[in-house]
């Protein structure tokens, strides 16, 4: 019989290797899902490399993929390292996205210094502002939050859409429902020419060693681990719960907020209903692979925008459906999941 | 000389690297009770488990009435005649005796419940025992001592002619204590035997034939009860000599000096009334059968539950029900569930030591953790406390319970504080460390302090309180000096003179 005896201590060689060696099984796994789409396994999963990291412009693409990604990874993390189950990402994004576009179009007379902060000031406020219903009824009256927010992500889409084909929408756009196009002026920098790289990038990679920081250093971030291992013992030691959980679930709902801002001032421009493939519910796919690290999202989010970006080139090449890359996403999900498992518990059989 | 109804030979366990049970060989005779005497750790609980199928022994073999018991099948287990109570009983509150005694005996499918058959068989088993329970009373309306017969019964109704009982008397008042022991020389004299599991040494040497002593997995000795004494027996037990802390009489504080005052306190659904004063310089004692009101009492004590009605005033001012708040007020506390409240297991040890103060300057400056202070904090209480830790950076968790409790007493007692509040600080402890925190409560109260000790344990109580108090549904008694162990036992129970 398999018994499995909790790990004192867990090595942290052992924490670094889990990823990789999840990749790894991951990719072992999938070779079968090729073989089966009649596809060399070899030239498949180079084309899929080659696509996502292999010349400039794979890059670039990836890392555009990737930022959005990373806010969103960030967003999972931070809530799940206090064990408030953000799942609701999603809806901030677009809620953010939402706000910006408002405050972008909306002709407000002001110099671009007091509008561009503004905007992103409302998106990140627009994202929070959908977490603290939840938030509070989790607090106040035990309400499960993975419920809440999960099925807040639709309240926030149809809002979205409602806005979309009424107020908001663009009379040019020929019946779409889409929003208005950002001036110019609010738009993200480009980091590289003739790519479309943005600095929301920088400001991702920035918000990821700042958490990692205030994590390990500050008191806020204490507070939020204690909740997070054990709320009865952190409540015993005077912290309190309530205040740590608000605040964390606010930062997490900024965060998802800030990268629907992302996407339509550095990327899109205007907010149209398809903008997210799903970043909101990748990120907590990322937030996992990273096991909460926020140094370990920005890996993870490149990962997993490596293989979207990569899998389309590989399914122009050799056929194999683009789908593979959301499969490959789910079984390195699941594979990290074990991998976790087995640095944290010894497997003996008796 | 009749064959054992029970042979163990040379049963080893290992977990990894750690020798739970090593080489251990065993019989019990008919009619025999053995105790099995070991302090936690020691491998009682793992020879038990082996026993009854729960683990594989590494080595070793086991006959029960001559034939040999397959390792690892629980359900083997009853049907060779072994049975068990657990120290947490495993009945189900909102089921009937009978349906209790029932569960798991009946096939699932069978179409015809045999209830009228099992009702006759429980009756006339509980007759011959003199066992007595109503079979339809619900297990909710029954009394913990009442709740224990119900689980020999089930066992006694399986047909089980070996009984293992864990800690038995963990919760009883001594006189179900006694009651319990009258039942055991029953259940002998029909030849039934009985491995009785206790750490508290009077009870093993009052009810046993012989006794075998586990230390570290090894079984150091096996002697007839009658050889022995207590001294002996704690020694075999901890492997030194153990020097229980010498309680010097109060230091002459005058009676005035009311430190604690804790008035007609009524909080959550157990506690209904509570009146008491704690003056400087003493250790007052709150004895009680568990689940009479002494965890609310200790969860106000400690600020986690508001009080529905009265108050708690320390040096004459009101404490509002706030964990920041007693710990502002100087109070020392020490909860009941060291390993879930005291501290938080994954976090380093260093971030526990602080985890009371780290919003004060000393441990944060404009929202950041001062590390190194921090640290320094923790040093000075693994080296005052005794904690011994592979690193201050390990998580928490991986200490054992005692030295998780001398990190929760050390960060508590650091400070001096005014009051301390420990709640059955001693519970699962080994020896030594039940004599380290002895100590260092009494230290506390020489200083000066105020000390409330609600324990479960009456030794513990008698051995270090200067009054006690004993909880009932909910209501305290008066504290008394010189309660004789009888006295207690009655107001335990529930009743008042």
């Amino acid at each position: 019989m398999m018994r499995l005896e909790p790990r004192l201590r867990v090595p942290p060689a052992l924490i670094l290797t889990a990823p990789i060696v999840s990749v790894a099984v991951t990719l072992v796994l999938c070779a079968a899902l090729i073989v089966w789409a009649d596809a060399p396994v070899g030239r498949a999963y180079l084309l899929l490399f080659d696509g996502a990291f292999g010349s400039r412009f794979a890059i670039t693409e990836t890392l555009t993929r990737a930022t959005p990604l990373i806010l969103t990874g960030l967003a999972a993390a931070v809530a799940f390292r206090a064990h408030f189950y953000n799942i609701g990402a999603e809806g901030q994004l677009y809620l953010g996205a939402l706000a910006a576009v408002a405050i972008g179009t909306s002709g407000i007379s002001a110099p671009p210094v007091v509008l561009f902060p503004l905007m992103i000031v409302a998106g990140m406020a627009a994202g929070a502002a959908l977490l603290l219903v939840p938030a509070l009824a989790k607090t106040r009256l035990g309400v499960d939050e993975v419920v809440t927010t999960l099925l807040l992500n639709f309240v926030a889409l149809l809002f979205v859409s409602l806005m979309l084909d009424g107020p908001m929408k663009d009379p040019t756009a020929m019946g779409w429902p889409q929003s208005l196009t950002l001036p110019e002026e609010l738009e993200f920098g480009k980091l590289l020419e003739r790519s479309r790289v943005h600095s929301g990038l920088i400001i991702a990679i920035v918000l990821a060693v700042a958490l990692w920081i205030v994590n390990a250093r500050t008191t806020f971030g204490y507070e939020m681990r204690a909740v997070g291992a054990n709320a009865k013992a952190a409540r015993f030691a005077g912290i309190s719960v309530n205040t740590a959980m608000l605040k964390t679930a606010l930062l997490s709902g900024a965060l998802a907020g800030l990268a629907g801002v992302g996407e339509v001032a550095g990327r899109a421009g205007y907010l149209t209903l398809d903008m997210s493939p799903g970043y909101g519910y990748s990120g907590i796919v990322i937030a996992m692979l990273a096991g909460l690290n926020p140094l370990g999202v920005v890996l993870a989010a490149i990962f997993v925008a490596g293989v979207i970006v990569g899998a389309d080139s590989m399914s122009r090449a050799v056929g194999v459906p683009t789908y593979l890359a959301d499969v490959i996403v789910a079984v390195s999900l699941l594979s990290m999941l074990v991998a976790t498992m087995l640095a944290r518990y010894k497997v003996r059989w008796s | 000389m009749q064959p054992p109804v029970l042979r163990l030979s040379g049963i080893t366990k290992r977990f990894g690297a750690l020798v739970a049970n090593d080489d251990i060989s065993l019989d019990l005779a008919r009619g025999e009770v053995l105790g099995l005497l070991g302090e936690n750790g020691a491998g009682k609980s793992t020879l038990v488990s082996i026993l009854f199928g729960h683990y594989v022994a590494d080595a070793g073999s086991i006959e029960v009435f001559g034939k040999p018991l397959p390792p690892g099948q629980p359900k083997a287990a009853l049907a060779s005649g072994i049975g068990m109570v657990h120290q947490h009983f495993t009945l189900a509150d909102n089921l009937s005796v009978l349906d209790n005694v029932l569960i798991g005996t009946e096939a699932l499918w069978s179409p015809r419940s045999h209830r009228r058959e099992a009702r006759e068989r429980l009756l006339s088993t509980s007759k011959q025992f003199g066992l007595t329970v109503d079979p339809d009373a619900r297990i909710a309306s029954l009394s913990v001592g009442e709740r224990q017969r119900v689980e020999i019964l089930k066992a006694l109704y399986r047909g089980a002619r070996i009984l293992i009982l864990d800690e038995p008397t963990a919760v009883l008042t001594p006189q179900e204590s006694e009651a319990l022991f009258e039942t055991l020389r029953t259940l002998i004299a029909d030849g039934l035997s009985i491995i009785f599991i206790s750490h508290k040494l009077d009870e093993v040497l009052a009810v046993s034939a012989r006794v075998a002593v586990l230390r570290q997995g090894k079984l150091v000795a096996l002697r007839d009860a009658g050889a022995l004494n207590k001294a002996e027996l704690a020694e075999l037990m901890v492997g030194r000599r153990v020097d229980a802390p010498v309680r010097e009489p109060a230091a002459a504080y005058s009676t005035s000096d009311t430190l604690l005052s804790v008035s007609e306190l009524a909080a959550g659904d157990k506690l209904q009334h509570a009146s008491f004063d704690v003056r400087r310089g003493e250790i007052f004692g709150i004895a009680g059968v568990s689940g009479n009101g002494q965890a609310q009492l200790a969860d106000a004590l400690c600020g986690l539950l508001s009080a529905a009605h009265g108050e708690i005033r320390i040096d004459g001012r009101t404490v509002s029900a706030a964990p920041r708040a007693f710990i502002a007020a100087s109070v020392a506390r020490v909860p009941e569930d060291r390993g879930a409240v005291g501290v938080i297991g994954d976090l380093p040890i260093w971030e526990n030591a602080i985890s009371e103060h780290y919003r004060e300057p000393a441990f944060s400056r404009l929202g950041w953790l001062r590390r190194g202070a921090a640290k320094a904090e923790a040093r000075r209480i693994v080296e005052r406390f005794d904690v011994r830790s592979s690193s201050l950076d390990a998580p928490t968790r991986s200490m054992s319970g005692g030295n998780i409790q001398k990190l929760i007493l050390g960060r508590a007692l650091l400070n001096q504080p005014a009051v301390v509040v420990a709640n059955q600080p001693t519970w699962g402890l080994d020896v030594g460390a039940v004599a380290y925190i002895h100590t260092q409560l009494l230290a506390a109260r020489d200083r000066g302090a105020a000390v409330v000790l609600i324990s479960e344990d009456l030794d513990e109580l008698f051995a270090i309180a200067d009054r006690i108090a004993v909880m009932f549904h909910g209501y305290l008694s008066e504290a008394r000096r010189d309660w004789t162990l009888a006295e207690i036992g009655l107001a335990m129970a529930g009743s008042r003179q």
